[in-house]
């Protein structure tokens, strides 16, 4: 578990080699214990396959996707220009990144200010890696006839039409595929988009991830599978709140496949 | 002669005066910023085939989209009619296409009939959804007062209107089976789908004066509900079945997470950036100094301007709004029927009193308050769901940037996240040297 493997940019530039795919980790997935499992997980998955990657280290930023969000333009391109620097200094072509803010922000706001580069997210990178037989996950695993939901993150499914590629994977899974009642184009926000996930929620009735726990508790499944890791925190919570946490599992995409192939 | 005259009349104050509000609207939607939306026409004119003329958001909820569809088809075909009766009216004959066009004519009619018991029953269902079943979505508060009598004229209208058809047809055919019809000397029937029906069963038992009289009075009541429809529409929610076109034509057909980039804010970041730039030097020719974000109506795009004048108030970006459903103020209908109010309110404002006239003021305090505007997780559900490809979230997000980048107004945790990615690089506070951390922890 301890043998993982991750060159940094800089590190691989020393050794005059240049990896074929940056991943681009997020502040979530750099900072936050939950979330970096999740990058974890991947990296297993990464290893596994030998891909030849790297991360930024402490030359990655936040994209500017909150500060967008929050109608903080200023802020927002100010760290889009300096990550767009680094990240041609680099020469970098593709990015994978398990953060569907992340990803929307790289592949669809920067190309204006000047970066452009293949940006893929990282249930999409897995799905190739299994096509292409690089990863082998065994037939009745552990989650063998074990019920999963998929909640779609706003900013990987609406934002940006990617809906198959998770669940494609948890299908792999030989589990059952649940959906909720509100999925794919008509799925639930979690709450925590447009810079909510920094802010006390505005005065309601009730919180944004109860009401999408709700839907997922109503499918009866024992896993909720989530391919964001704000989602993770507020289904997570959600969950808390209805005192499931012993019952139901709150797991990114990436967890269940790195699990499933016993990585 | 006499009616003729007044018809014709009629015909040119009735066209005229809506054209008249056409030209009213346009001017006022071209209050706002320029936007290019003149790239990729092969794609603009396939959205627009599919999304308006074929109403394929709608059928996101099927039984509301084919009630519709009953309707929408009924009206376009009825407009086949409308040229009869123009021509009648001009001319002072009765049924011109009838003798030339022949079984075509009946089949037209038929087709017309038929659809008009569609639009019939889809009008009697809407009422009772709106009025009986009371849907969720039509009961928000936005709705109160006008909007929801607006809606239920638009329905009543309908209803007259399908009336006056019946009455018109139904009525002839009782004359025609007496040999009365202004149509042909002979006694016989038209042979139309539904009128043949009517015409013996609820007409038949008057007499040729009284007939007579009915028929016009269903000839010149479908002809007043076409002119009064047609000059209601423009003060009308009902708009859309004009706006729902190039509405449709112009959509962002970028993703759905692509915020626009504010270019004015990358001069300036370059600048900022770039340590060979000289701070004195002259501005850019055309930079003219132009307000970040949105304040008031003219501060929003013409694509924003259009986008509230198509809204029909259906409701279905609220209903599937996160923070409506957890009873938050935000409503994303109320946000484009604010910006439709506003936008009336703004330009009749500086049509009365001239070009430099402010009232003082603005959408954003005086309509949209802050708390709906932080209210939106950016989830683009209401962007989804719109049948004419109206997009609210474009609104809220600069009104967000107005309050953020001129007034720095917004929720003290937002101030704090947005110092820790200039300070830190993470909306946390967390120390950038730290990031790579994670690789060596266990």
């Amino acid at each position: 578990m301890s043998t993982l493997h991750v060159p940094t940019m800089a590190e691989m530039m020393a050794q005059g080699q240049t990896p074929d795919i940056l991943f681009w980790v997020g502040c979530s997935g750099s900072f936050d214990d939950r979330a970096k499992k999740i990058t974890k997980a991947l990296v297993r998955i990464l290893n596994e396959c030998q891909v030849n990657f790297a991360v930024l280290g402490a030359e990655e930023s936040c994209t500017g996707d909150p500060a967008k969000r929050a109608g903080n333009e200023f802020t927002f391109q100010m760290q889009a220009m300096m990550n767009i620097q680094v990240l041609d200094g680099y020469e970098v072509k593709k990015i994978v990144t398990a953060c569907p803010h992340c990803f929307n922000t790289l592949k669809n706001e920067y190309p204006e200010l000047g970066g452009k580069y293949e940006v893929i997210h990282h249930t999409q990178l897995i799905q190739e890696l299994i096509n292409s037989g690089k990863l082998k996950i065994k037939e009745g695993g552990v989650f063998k006839g074990k019920k999963i939901t998929f909640h779609d993150p706003c900013y990987l499914g609406r934002a940006n039409d990617v809906y198959e590629a998770p669940r494609a994977l948890i299908e792999k899974l030989d589990a059952e595929l649940v959906e909720m009642k509100r999925c794919k184009t008509t799925g639930l926000c979690c709450g925590a988009g447009g810079a909510q996930m920094f802010k006390e929620a505005e005065k309601g009735n009730k919180e944004v991830n109860v009401e999408r726990t709700e839907d997922a508790l109503e499918t009866e499944a024992t896993i909720i599978a989530t391919g964001c890791p704000f989602c993770n925190t507020m289904m997570t919570d959600g969950v808390k709140n209805f005192n499931k946490e012993h019952e139901i599992q709150v797991l990114d995409v990436a967890e269940l496949i790195a699990n499933a192939a016993e990585l | 002669m006499v009616a003729a005259i007044i018809f014709s009349v009629m015909l040119i104050a009735g066209f005229g005066w809506f054209g008249i509000n056409i030209l009213k609207i346009r001017s006022n939607i071209l209050l706002g910023r320029d936007i290019d939306r003149k790239d990729k026409p092969g794609q603009r004119w396939k959205t627009m085939a599919l999304v308006a003329l074929g109403q394929k958001k709608m059928f996101a909820r099927p039984i509301p989209a084919l009630l519709h569809l009953g309707i929408y088809v009924a009206f376009v075909i009825t407009q086949v009619e409308l040229i009869e009766i123009i021509t009648d009216g001009i001319r002072g004959s009765h049924r011109i296409f009838m003798s030339s066009l022949g079984g075509l004519y009946t089949l037209a009619i038929s087709i017309i009939e038929v659809l008009s018991v569609a639009a019939l029953i889809a009008t009697i269902a809407f009422l009772t959804r709106r009025n009986i079943l009371k849907l969720p979505r039509f009961k928000k508060p936005e709705m109160k007062g006008f909007p929801t009598f607006d809606a239920n004229l638009i329905l009543v209208m309908e209803l007259i209107l399908v009336t006056c058809i019946f009455t018109m047809n139904g009525a002839d055919e009782a004359l025609y089976l007496k040999g009365a019809s202004h149509a042909s000397h002979e006694a016989g029937s038209f042979g139309f789908a539904i009128s043949s029906w009517v015409g013996p069963h609820l007409f038949g038992g008057f007499s040729v004066e009284t007939l007579h009289i009915l028929e016009r009075i269903g000839w010149w009541g479908h002809w007043v509900m076409v002119l009064a429809f047609l000059n209601y529409l423009p003060y009308s929610k009902h708009f859309h079945i004009l706006l729902a076109f190039p509405n449709t034509y112009y959509s962002n057909l970028e993703k759905k997470g692509k915020f626009t980039n504010m270019e004015a804010v990358t001069n300036e970041v370059k600048l900022m950036l770039d340590p060979t730039a000289d701070p004195y030097a002259a501005p850019v020719a055309d930079a003219t100094p132009q307000r970040f974000g949105a304040k008031d109506v003219n501060d929003l795009t013409w694509k924003n301007l259009m986008d509230a004048y198509t809204c029909t108030e259906c409701g279905r970006c609220t209903s599937s709004c996160p923070a409506n459903i957890t009873g938050k103020k935000l409503s994303p209908r109320k946000i484009m029927m604010d910006t439709r109010d506003r936008l009336v309110e703004y330009a009749d404002g500086k049509r009365k009193n001239g070009k430099d006239y402010e009232d003082g003021k603005s959408l954003l305090g005086d309509y949209i308050t802050e708390e709906e505007v932080w209210a939106c997780t950016s989830c683009n559900a209401c962007v989804q769901e719109c049948p004419v490809n109206i997009d609210p979230l474009a609104i809220i997000v600069d009104l967000r940037r107005y309050l953020v980048m001129e007034e720095s107004k917004m929720p003290t945790e937002l101030t704090g996240m947005l110092t820790n990615i200039e300070n830190n690089g993470a909306p946390w506070q967390f120390s950038p040297a730290d990031r790579g951390n994670w690789i060596h922890e266990d």
